[in-house]
């Protein structure tokens, strides 16, 4: 199982973590002076095609950091789906980042670079922050008048493999090649527009630029963890698990934790269709196993209090989700033990026996037991029976919430 | 007996220890790929470590926050946006974002010590006086931010967190943010050249 991304509240008071936040802050910062970003004339030249130095440090970067990134999850020490991958709000970006274009020529700066000119006493770069603090404001005051712009074309966590249809490793490559042959078209415009005599420039990075090549190759041929990789990593532990009945949790406690109001529980039916129609909990979800896929990013992104519950008639398939969302890396996942058919043999009431349980039958393993005189839903009692009359039995909590490991929010959050 | 340690004499008054702080040698920049790769790991690492990538635009957002909420705290309750942030008994300053802006501005002082580049002073283009240079700094700041909180990200939480990560959504905020400038860039060229 991947060790990174770390679980910093795990590990560090809130005083470490932040001293982390604040170390990898200073070297960001350092990194942006010691590169000429905090001088808004060197900034601006780019746009010019005079000086390309802030366009090849940003691409370096993305390039250097994407490699580095999907080497790490490729060879399974780091998760790709516990790190911050900004959802995409199509329109909401596109304007927003014209308007950061205009700000950036007008300007002369970005918020990051602009905070290392006001550390090196640069006056624009102090009128620029405190434009931004104002601008900041103003967005606050009005933003709420477009809240539908603002929240719209939501597409989630979509990626650029998802969009394009091809495997990491070829999108890797494709941005790779872009960035060097923007380099190479970068440099020839310098001549052009800004005089500048390439042929003096450093030839190791024409060794870089082959490194970069070689390692978004090698990334096509390794390939990033399939679901069956990421389950091999964790087997031993979670199968355990699931062969002590660690992860499988009795009515009871189920029925405790739909009235827990500290809890975000997300019950999963993973049944068909028409057994969900038949009978199943109340606010439980109707999910197929095939759709489970879909929603990890979803499930992942759901605030740290968050529960799921997985129900399937028996425990058979509910085991078969309960493995895939593990192993996708969602944090408390458990199993209704039994699933909804010793739900029912546990809450069901009269009521139940006479119009809806009616009777039972032997069937095959995962399948309803109760043969039900009609479609009921959650319109019986024991869809939702009452804490009160169940609140004497006892039984042993399995259910214990871990610590996130996925940040909720990113960079500009 | 004692050995007398005879001090060299400088041959000149030694200045304060500010005035030699600030009158190093200006060294220049770093070579960009150099500086590039730099930043690509200082990026790997956050990612690597912490699952979040860098930014500077939310840590400045939390800074207002914060002083709205200390001069209007019930304002801060009325909007939806900054309720999020700030409302009721939200510190505003209590999240990671925060510290990786504070660390910036450190960084780049550091790094601007070390270097010799603190200098009060303003870069402009030679058509424009130092006034007209901090009007429009602070207006393209303006812009900027507005810009970044509406694309919920500036060039380091969309453009290059986002980017690295191929999330399809940043690749489009950094064409947007890099057309929009190319695309402006002869409008304003009087500023810059």
């Amino acid at each position: 199982m991947p060790l990174f991304p770390l679980t910093l509240d795990a590990i560090f008071l809130k005083v470490g973590v932040y001293a982390i936040f604040l170390i990898i802050g200073t070297a960001f910062g350092y990194v942006l002076e010691s590169s000429g970003f905090n001088k808004s004339t060197i900034l601006a030249k780019q746009f010019y095609f005079k000086d390309l130095t802030v366009f090849k440090v940003f691409f370096t970067a993305i390039v250097v950091g994407m490699l580095m990134l999907f080497t790490a999850t490729a060879f399974g020490i780091l998760d790709y789906n516990l790190i911050w991958v900004n959802p995409t709000y199509l329109w909401s970006g596109l304007v927003g980042g014209l308007v950061m274009g205009v700000g950036f020529i007008i300007g002369g700066f970005c918020p990051g670079t602009s905070l290392t000119a006001l550390a090196t006493l640069k006056v624009d770069g102090i009128f620029f922050v405190v434009g931004g603090l104002v601008g900041i404001f103003a967005f606050s005051e009005t933003i709420d008048k477009a809240a539908h712009f603002f929240n719209g074309s939501y597409f989630g966590r979509l990626t650029l493999m998802e969009l394009f249809g091809l495997p990491t490793g070829v999108v890797i490559l494709l941005v790779t090649l872009m960035a060097i042959f923007m380099f190479w078209g970068g440099e020839k415009l310098e001549e052009i527009y800004g005089n500048k005599d390439i042929s003096k420039a450093p030839k190791g990075r024409y060794i870089g630029a082959g490194v970069a090549v070689v390692v978004a190759i090698a990334l096509i041929f390794i390939g990033q963890p399939t679901i069956a990789d990421r389950w091999a990593w964790i087997e031993e532990e979670k199968q355990a698990q699931l062969d002590n009945r660690e992860i499988q949790i009795v009515p009871e406690e189920l029925l405790h934790t739909m009235h827990d109001s500290k809890l975000n529980l997300v019950m999963l039916d993973v049944r068909d269709e028409k057994d969900y129609n038949l009978f199943h909990i109340t606010d439980s979800d109707h999910v197929l196993p095939e759709e489970i896929p879909t929603l990890i990013d979803q499930f992942i992104a759901l605030p740290a209090n968050s529960l799921f519950v997985i129900m399937s008639n028996d425990e058979t398939r509910a085991t078969e989700v309960w493995k895939y969302m593990v192993a996708e890396s969602v944090p408390n996942v458990y199993i209704l033990e039994g699933g909804i058919n010793n739900w029912v043999d546990t809450y069901a009431t009269p009521y139940e026996n006479e119009y809806c349980a009616g009777e039972k039958e032997d069937r095959a393993d995962d399948e309803f037991k109760y043969i039900l005189t009609s479609a009921l839903g959650d319109h019986c009692p024991a869809a939702y029976p009452h804490l009160e009359e169940h609140e004497h039995v006892e039984y042993i909590p399995k259910i214990k919430m871990k610590l996130k490991r996925a940040p909720s929010a990113g960079g500009c959050g | 007996m004692t050995t007398e340690i005879e001090i060299p004499k400088e041959p000149q008054k030694k200045d304060g220890f500010f005035k030699r702080l600030f009158n190093r040698p200006t060294k220049p920049y770093w070579n960009a790929y150099v500086g590039g790769t730099i930043l690509g790991i200082v990026l790997f690492t956050s990612f690597f470590l912490t699952g979040s990538g860098l930014g500077a635009s939310g840590g400045l957002s939390r800074i207002v926050a914060f002083i709205e909420d200390i001069v209007v705290p019930g304002h801060v309750d009325r909007v939806p946006y900054l309720i999020k942030v700030a409302g009721g008994e939200l510190n505003a300053l209590d999240n990671w974002i925060v510290y990786v802006s504070l660390g910036a501005i450190l960084g780049g002082f550091i790094s601007g010590i070390v270097n010799g580049r603190v200098k009060l002073e303003t870069n402009r283009g030679p058509q424009i006086t130092d006034k007209q240079r901090w009007a429009f700094a602070f207006i393209g700041g303006l812009l900027f931010t507005y810009g970044a909180r509406l694309a919920r990200g500036c060039t380091s939480g969309q453009a290059l967190s986002g980017g690295a990560t191929l999330s399809a959504g940043s690749w489009a905020v950094m064409m947007a943010i890099f057309g929009g400038a190319y695309l402006f860039a002869y409008t304003f060229r009087k500023l810059w050249n």
